[in-house]
This record gives C-alpha cells, structure tokens and sequence, in this order.
C-alpha cells in the first residue's frame, strides 16, 4: 500500500515537472531551427510561477463552469498519465482504466474546455470551442484504430500489460503493424496537442487561432492550470508513443539502480520525439482548417493498414 | 423472497384503476389540475410496485409464469416474467416512476392542454401496455399489448393536436408503426407455424426448425419490424418528426423505453427465438448499429431544435445497443458463448443507461421548454444562472450520453468496446476486420456526441441569453426537480456502481447462451470491471472518480499556495474594443456545428441563400436575410419515390372500389369460394 502510494507521488511529480520541459524544449529547439535565441527551456516554469501568482480577471458573463473547467482538465489530465507506464512497467493505476480510460478522461477535459470556452459569450470563445471538438472527433477514428492495433496485438488494453508485451519480444516494434500505427498515432498527436500544421500555439491571430481562440479569456492562476494541463497532455501522449511502442528499459519494479536507468532511457527516448514533433513544425506551414481532415484521413488509412497488417502477419 | 406475483397483478391494477379514473373525470368534464397531481401519484405507485416485483424476479433468477384464458383459440392472456421480462420491466418502472414525479408539476402548465383527465387516462394506459409488452408469454397478447401501445402513445403524442406539425409527426408515427406490426406479424407467423404454438415458451430455439430460406424471411421481417421501432436508420424518419411535438414527459418515455420495446423484441427473437443465427444475420445487426449510430449523431448536430436533436441521438443509441447485439450474434455463430455474453451485457446495459439518460435529457428539454417557451436553441442562452438545478441536472445527462466517465454511459461503451476488440481475436477470415473498423467508427460517434453535447449544453445554457424568452426563464417547480435529480442519481449511481449491478445479467446470460459470465466480468472484491479477465483489460469508475477527487488537491494547493491572495476582479469580456458584448456577438447553435457540416458535405449536401438589401452600395447593406439548410437524404431518396409510388397504386386501386353494394358482395362471394377451394384441398 506505502509501495503504491510512493509510486502514485513519484509518477504526478514526474508529469508535473517534466511537462513544462517538454514545452520549453519544444519552443527552444524551433528557435534555434529558425536561427532565433528563443526564451531558453526553462521558461515555462517562469511563466507558470508568474501566472499562478498574478490576479485574475473573470468574465461578467461566466457561470461556475469557467470557474470548473481549469480544475477538471488539470485533474482529468493528470490523472490518465497515472494510467500510463513511463518509469516502471506497471502504471501506478494501470488496473483502473486501460487506454480507452485514458482516451476518455482526455475527452471529459476536452468537453469541460470548449465549455468554457462558450460560457464567456465571446465569438473566440465560440470558434474555438467548435474547432477543437471538430477536429477532436474526426481525429477520434485514427487514434481508436492504432489503439486497437496495439492492444490487439497485446492481447489487452491495459497500458501495463501492452508494455510488457513489448518487453517480452524485444523486436516487436519492428512489426509493420507497429510501425503504421505508430504513424498513424503520431498524426493524432500532431493533432491532439494543437501543433502545427493543425493549430499554432504561437498565434493570437482570430481566423486561425483554435485552442489560444478558446482560453483566451482566461488569466492568472486559471490560465496557469490549463497551460500546464496542455503540457501535461502533451507528455501523456508522447509518453504512450515512446512507452507502448519502445518499452525497452522500463524497470520491473522500485530498485533504485534500474530506476534511474529506466527514468534516463525515458529523457532520452523523448528527445528525438520532441525534436521530430518540432521539425514537424518549422518545416510546414499551418493547413486551412478543411484541409486537416484529409491529415487525419491518412491517419485513419495508416490505423486500417496496421489492421490489415496484423491480420496479414500475425494470422 | 416477496411475493412478486402479487406485487405484479397489483401493479397493473394501479395502472388500470388509474386510466378509468381519468377517463370518467374526462367523460364528466372534470379538468381540474388536482386529478392530473393524483393520478400521477397512483402511476407512481403502480411504477413503485412493478419496480420491486421486476427487482425481486430478478434477483430470483427464475421465472414466474400465468395465465388467464380468453376463450379465443390460440389466444390466453399469459405473462411470464423471466430475466430479460424483468430487465425491461424494471427499466421501464424506473423511468416510469421519474416521469410520474415530474408530470405532477408539468402538467400544472397547461401541458395536458386542458385535459388532465384524458392525458392521464393515456398516460396510465400506455405504462401499464408497456408492462405488458415486456411480460406477455403469448404471441397473440403480445401483439395486442403492442398495438395498446402504439394507439396510447399516439394519443399522447398529439395532445397539442391543433399545430399541424404535430398532426404530422403523429401521423407519420402511426403509419411507420403500421408498417412494423405487418413485418412483424409475417416473422411471428413463420416462427409459430413451424412450433406449432403461440407459445413464447414454445418458439424457445424455434428459429432452427424453419429452413434456410424461411428462417432468413422470418429473421428479416421480425428484425426490420422491430426495427421501425427501434429507429434503425433508415427505418428512423417517424422518430424526429413525433419526439419533438409530444409533451416533453411523453417524449421522455418515448425515447426512454418506447422505443426500447423494439429492442426487446429483438433481444427475445435474437437469443430466444433464435439458438444459433448465421453470419450474415450478424453482420446485418452489427452494420445496421453503425450506421444508425453514425448517420444519427450526424444529425443530431445540424439541429438546432433541442426535442429534434435529442430524438436524433436516440437513432444513435440504437445504434450502438445493435453493435452489441450484432456482436453477440457473430459470436455465437462462432461458438464463442462467453463473448457473445459479454456483447449481449454491453447492449442490454447500455438499453438501461440511454433509458435513464435520455428520459432526463428530454424531461430537462421539457423544463426548458416551460421556462424559457422554445425548443429553439438559437433563441436560449444564459439559462445556467435562471434555472441553475436544470442546467445542472442536464449537465449530468450531457457527460452520460456523450460515454464520458465516470457516468453509466462510458460503462456499456466500454463493455462495446471491448466485446468488439474481442471479435478481431475471436473470429475467422474477413470477418474479423469487421469489429475494428466498428469500433473506430464508434470511437468516432462517440467523440461527436460529445461535440453535439457541447453544443446543446453550451448553447442552450451558457453566456447571454439570446431573446427575451430566455431572459424571462426561471426554475421549473419542485416536482419536476425531484424527477430529474432521481434520473441524474441513478445515471451516477449506474456509473459508479456498475460493478454491484452487472450480477443482474448472470440470469440473462445463462438463458441465452448457457454462460453465466458476469462472474468474470467483476474482479478485485467488486471494485474492477473486467472485459472477461483482468489480462484483457479492467476499469473502475469508482476508483477513477474518488482519484479525480482526490487530485484535485493538487491545483487547489497550488493555487492555496501561490495565488491566493492576488487580486480576482469580475470584468466584461473582450468585445475587440467594440461598445458593449450582446449575444449577437455569440456563436449560434448553426455555427457551432458548422466545421462539421462541412466535412460531411457529401452527406448533409448544405444550400444556403443570402440576400442582402442595399440603399446606395452593396458595400452597405440595410439587411440581410440568410437561410441555411440541408437536405434530409432518407425523405427525399427514399421515402419521397415511396410516397409517389403508394399514391400511384392507390389510385388504381379506386377502380375496384366501385361504392357499390353488389361489388362488394361479388368480391366477399369469390373470396369465400377460393378460400373453400384452397382450404379443404389438404
């Protein structure tokens, strides 16, 4: 019971710190792309420390859902990284909610946001509300298609027992249907956390701004938590990408040797991710919004070939 | 045990006491509001009663069969409550017991339009048919209890039978159900031939006693029967046009368990009619589940008539029920009893839940609809702060439907879910791509229910109201609180405690496929949901939930730590400078779901006309008219040619229906002959 409690309080303080270097790595590594200094990676930390101390100012049209949402996308977020190896083999929570869970508790903070984003009566609000949940949704098919590839191929969907699958046959990443539904997650990704060519972070810009479109009203503490919520789903979602389908090094259990081991394997199997995840970025330019469903078509037909695969290759 | 026979009968005698009380206070026009609050209180009771007799038979596990003879050939009145009668029947007491404690203060207002005794009368009928429906062990009963309940709902659904619209959509209802009861009869009539009884008992595993060819027109004609009702599409179109214009209490039980009646009809034809089905039938059910479910939330989000989107998302409901059913259909043919269980669990659950939280969608529709007098989202808008317990209430239904955890709704879509994973593992050949490719495409209706539920709550709930009606909305009476709050618990109470209430399909199971496998779908001391073993995959809702909880601490320390004492002002949003922020400036129900009507062009084929008036430059215009509107595919390619071509026939017909006298007798006389002819030929 102490085991579990101290593995719940070492994985939230990992998600909770590592996030915001991911972001500042993120922005850092496109500076220096696009031959810019760029803010340095730690600055995420900074702004989160500055926003959570600032006052805030709320909407006069805002009911308590504004005031809930910050608090159920954190929590929602939070909590499905608990459902996802990233240290040792087995997630701290991985026996209550396997990777649908995971998909949904995402969605249940996703639902909160765009409420939120409707309840302060502005048009941005509105737009960014009705784009997230758009593309949100047709980006839904390709994710479940390389899920179930994944916990096919598993036998399971609890997010452990994929991982230890894994560990088992260690060249199973090798396997085609792997290979096309890791693509097929990487566009989902792409799409999911609001990167370009799907959304730009960066841009404050009305016509094409889709998440920054929705949060744009809130401030201080408020904004903090979904800023660090967005970066925290971030790293669940790379987390899956790097754990699922490269399990290799993930330490079995507490001993503190294969745990430092598995947690520097985990930095490093982020890092080319991350730098892939922001050339991504620098080379492309963002899509007009009636283009993104034909990405996440391809995500779709990339999921349905990783069907096709394990049924050809694996009988 | 208690004594559930009595229990039963005194159910039923509550509900027929109470429809002839209405209909004397009717015939002695006697409206006054009183006998609409008593007569709810009875269907309550009566709902009460059925409620603990359908627990206990459950509970039991066994069946509890009588009868009363009718004097007819053939035709006794029968029921029999075995474990998949009394799932329904407690379905429909659950519902039916909310919605008789929110009539008590719907009906105050005019809902029953001057007719309190008539609508009761109506009301009561209908419940106590619907109890009939699930119980009835006789073919001929069966249909008569059916037929009860199509003539009392239709009733119900025209009470505002001045509008045209609503004469319509009754009208439409009527015919479709015509239509269902033929196919019906001719799949009944196949089954009770080959048995040789009209027995329920007797047609146990009948299915396999007709041949090939007989067996697939009977399994067709019973499956499109019930699926009228049900709203499969494209069988659907009666279910958007008589939802809306019913009293949002009726519409609630229309969507809540009406339609249910087509689902039960199939799960008794499916796993008890039918021992074994082949593939094709299968695949039939699981197809005809996902395109009801796609095509319907597709729907669903071009509406901004909040009845009509509720009545679309039923379609999607069925839908996904179906892809539960169709699963277990394939697994049995497979010879995979244990997984054709844990589909045919997902689908019955998932009956329940959208039972519950459509029934609390609709009556929170029907608060609306009182406190603010529209059904059109586009006129609502700031209700959260007028009537915070609706909007709170609605939320709770909006999460459940939209499969979000920790409510009911993500717990039969995760059960779905899981028995589609199954399938890909579980079945030969081709057919197992089948199961992934569903449960994408589920993943997919089920992230758009999300986005229409968005749309529906915040619309209708959030930010400025959008007219004056909605500005003047105020909190339904303390009746129609409690109805609501009850759905709202159970739809947290069937999400929490999933684990404690999936032992009530062991029985369900075991009749249906000789597995008891609800066992194995609970594990870790009744706090994990299993998909067959905890190595398949678990869940628990409740931990899940008592975890959010529990992290929550971590923002709140935080902001206890760090931003407690900063200043938190209340200010206008931001206008771009503008003067002043009006609802004008928020986005409308149409634009909301406009990026989607888009990407699904193909399907929806949008026309929009705008006409702009000018005084000196189009540069300037004075005003602008826009109107927007898709084209309703199934009306217009299917039931359009339909129309023309019944009406063509029809008027052939006329030439044999002279008017006179001697024809007619003509045609009685060589009917007789040929019938003498053909039937003493054995």
């Amino acid at each position: 019971m102490i085991g579990h409690a101290f593995s719940i309080f070492v994985h939230l303080l990992l998600v909770l710190l590592l996030s915001p270097l991911v972001t500042g790595f993120n922005r850092t590594f496109k500076a220096r792309v696009q031959t810019r200094r760029g803010p340095g990676i730690f600055q995420p930390y900074r702004d989160l420390y500055k926003l959570l101390r600032k006052g805030m100012v709320i909407p006069d049209t805002a009911s308590w859902i504004f005031t809930a949402t910050p608090f159920v996308l954190f929590v929602t977020t939070l909590l499905a990284s608990l459902l996802i190896p990233s240290i040792t083999a087995r997630a701290p929570m991985s026996l209550f909610g396997g990777v649908l869970a995971v998909v949904y508790l995402l969605a249940l903070g996703r639902f909160f946001l765009a409420l939120g984003g409707l309840d302060t009566g502005s048009s941005f609000g509105g737009l960014g509300s009705s784009r997230e949940m758009t593309i949100s949704a047709i980006a839904e098919p390709a994710l479940m298609l390389a899920v179930f590839t994944v916990a096919i191929g598993a036998g399971s969907t609890n997010l452990s027992n994929v991982a230890q699958a894994g560990l088992s046959q260690s060249w199973r990443f090798l396997a085609p249907s792997q290979m096309l539904a890791f693509a097929a997650l990487f566009i989902v990704l792409i799409a999911e956390t609001g990167r370009i060519p799907v959304d730009n972070p960066a841009t404050h810009l009305e016509l094409t701004m889709i998440h920054e479109a929705m949060i744009l009203e809130y401030s201080g503490p408020y904004l903090a938590l979904i800023e660090w919520a967005a970066a925290m789903k971030q790293l669940v979602l790379m987390t899956i990408l790097v754990n699922v389908f490269f399990p290799f090094g993930l330490s079995p259990d507490w001993s503190p040797v294969p745990v430092l081991i598995s947690l520097a394997l985990f930095l490093f199997k982020l890092l080319p991710l991350s730098i892939v995840v922001a050339l991504v970025e620098v080379t492309n330019a963002k899509m007009r919004l009636f283009r993104v469903p034909e990405l996440l078509a391809i995500g779709f037909v990339l999921g349905a070939l990783a069907l096709v695969s394990t049924f050809l290759f694996q009988g | 045990m208690w004594p559930i026979r009595e229990l039963y009968s005194a159910g039923l005698l509550v509900y027929a006491i109470a429809a002839l009380a209405g209909l004397s206070a009717y015939l002695r026009k006697t409206h006054a509001a009183w006998i609409a609050t008593l007569l709810c209180y009875a269907s309550l009771t009566a709902a009460a009663l059925e409620f603990v007799a359908s627990a206990g038979a459950l509970m039991a596990g066994a069946e509890f069969n009588w009868s009363l003879p009718s004097g007819i050939p053939f035709v006794h009145y029968g029921v029999r409550l075995d474990p998949l009668s009394a799932f329904f029947n407690l379905t429909l007491s659950l519902l039916g017991a909310c919605v008789a404690v929110y009539s008590v203060g719907y009906l105050k207002h005019g809902a029953a339009h001057g007719r309190p005794g008539l609508f009761c009368c109506f009301l009561n009928l209908m419940l106590l048919a619907l109890t009939l429906v699930f119980t009835a062990s006789n073919v001929v009963f069966f249909l008569i209890a059916w037929e009860l309940v199509v003539v009392t709902s239709y009733f119900l659904v025209v009470t505002d039978h001045e509008s045209a619209e609503t004469r319509e959509g009754g009208m439409l209802y009527m015919l479709m159900s015509r239509a269902g009861t033929g196919l019906m009869f001719v799949g009944f009539l196949l089954l009770a031939t080959a048995a040789g009884s009209m027995e329920f008992q007797a047609l146990h595993g009948g299915g396999e006693k007709l041949s090939t060819g007989v067996g697939a027109a009977a399994f067709l004609s019973l499956f499109f029967g019930f699926g009228v009702k049900a709203g499969i599409i494209p069988l659907h179109i009666w279910l958007p046009a008589a939802h809306p214009v019913a009293p949002s209490n009726v519409s609630a039980l229309m969507s809540g368990i009406v339609i249910k009646t087509g689902i039960y009809g199939m799960a008794r034809v499916f796993f008890d009619f039918y021992g074994d089905t082949p593939v094709w039938a299968g695949m039939l059910v699981l197809v005809a589940g996902v395109v009801s479910a796609l095509l319907g939330v597709l729907y669903a989000l071009m509406e901004h008539d909040l009845k009509r989107l509720l009545a679309y998302h039923s379609i999607e409901n069925i839908g996904i029920i179906l892809m539960g059913f169709g699963s277990a259909l394939l697994f049995r043919s497979f010879g995979h009893p244990q997984l054709a269980a844990l589909a045919l669990v997902a689908g019955l659950f998932h009956t329940l839940n959208h039972g519950v939280f459509k029934c609390l969608l609709f009556l929170g529709a029907g608060s609306i609809l009182q406190g603010a007098g529209t059904r059109n989202m586009e006129e609502m808008g700031g209700l959260i702060r007028r009537m915070p317990r609706t909007a709170l209430f609605f939320l709770i239904g909006a999460i459940a439907i939209s499969g979000l955890p920790p409510l009911n709704g993500f717990v039969s879509e995760w059960f779905t879910y899981q028995g589609l994973l199954a399938g890909f593992g579980a079945t030969p050949t081709l057919t197992r791509m089948a199961f992934p490719i569903a449960g994408a495409l589920l993943a997919l209706t089920a992230a758009l229910a999300a986005t229409c539920f968005v749309k529906a709550f915040g619309i209708t709930f959030l930010a400025l109201p959008r007219s004056e009606n909605a500005e003047r909305a105020s909190e339904s009476p303390i009746s129609m609180q409690i109805g609501m709050a009850g759905l709202a618990a159970t739809c947290v109470a069937l999400g929490l405690g999933a684990t404690w209430f999936i032992p009530v399909f062991a029985p369900i199971t075991q009749h249906a496929f000789g597995v008891q496998i609800t066992g194995q779908l609970v594990a870790g001391n009744g706090l994990l949901l299993t998909a067959g073993s905890v190595h398949n995959g678990s869940v628990s809702p409740l931990v899940l939930a008592i975890a959010l909880v529990g992290l929550a601490g971590v923002p709140l320390a935080m902001w206890f730590a760090l931003g407690r004492k900063s200043p938190r002002t209340i200010g206008p949003t931001w206008d771009c400078g503008l003067p002043g922020l009006t609802a004008a400036n928020e986005y409308t129900a149409t634009a909301f779901s406009k990026p989607l009507r888009m990407i699904f062009a193909a399907l929806f084929r949008p026309r929009r006309e705008i006409q702009a008036e000018f005084d000196v430059s189009p540069y300037y215009p004075t005003a602008i008219r826009f109107a927007s509107e898709i084209q309703p595919a199934f009306e217009t390619h299917i039931y359009e040619p339909l129309r023309v071509s019944i009406l063509a026939i029809a008027a052939r017909m006329r030439k044999i229906q002279t008017g006179s006298i001697h024809a007619y007798l003509a045609y009685i006389f060589v009917t007789l002959i040929l019938l003498l002819i053909f039937g003493v030929r054995e």
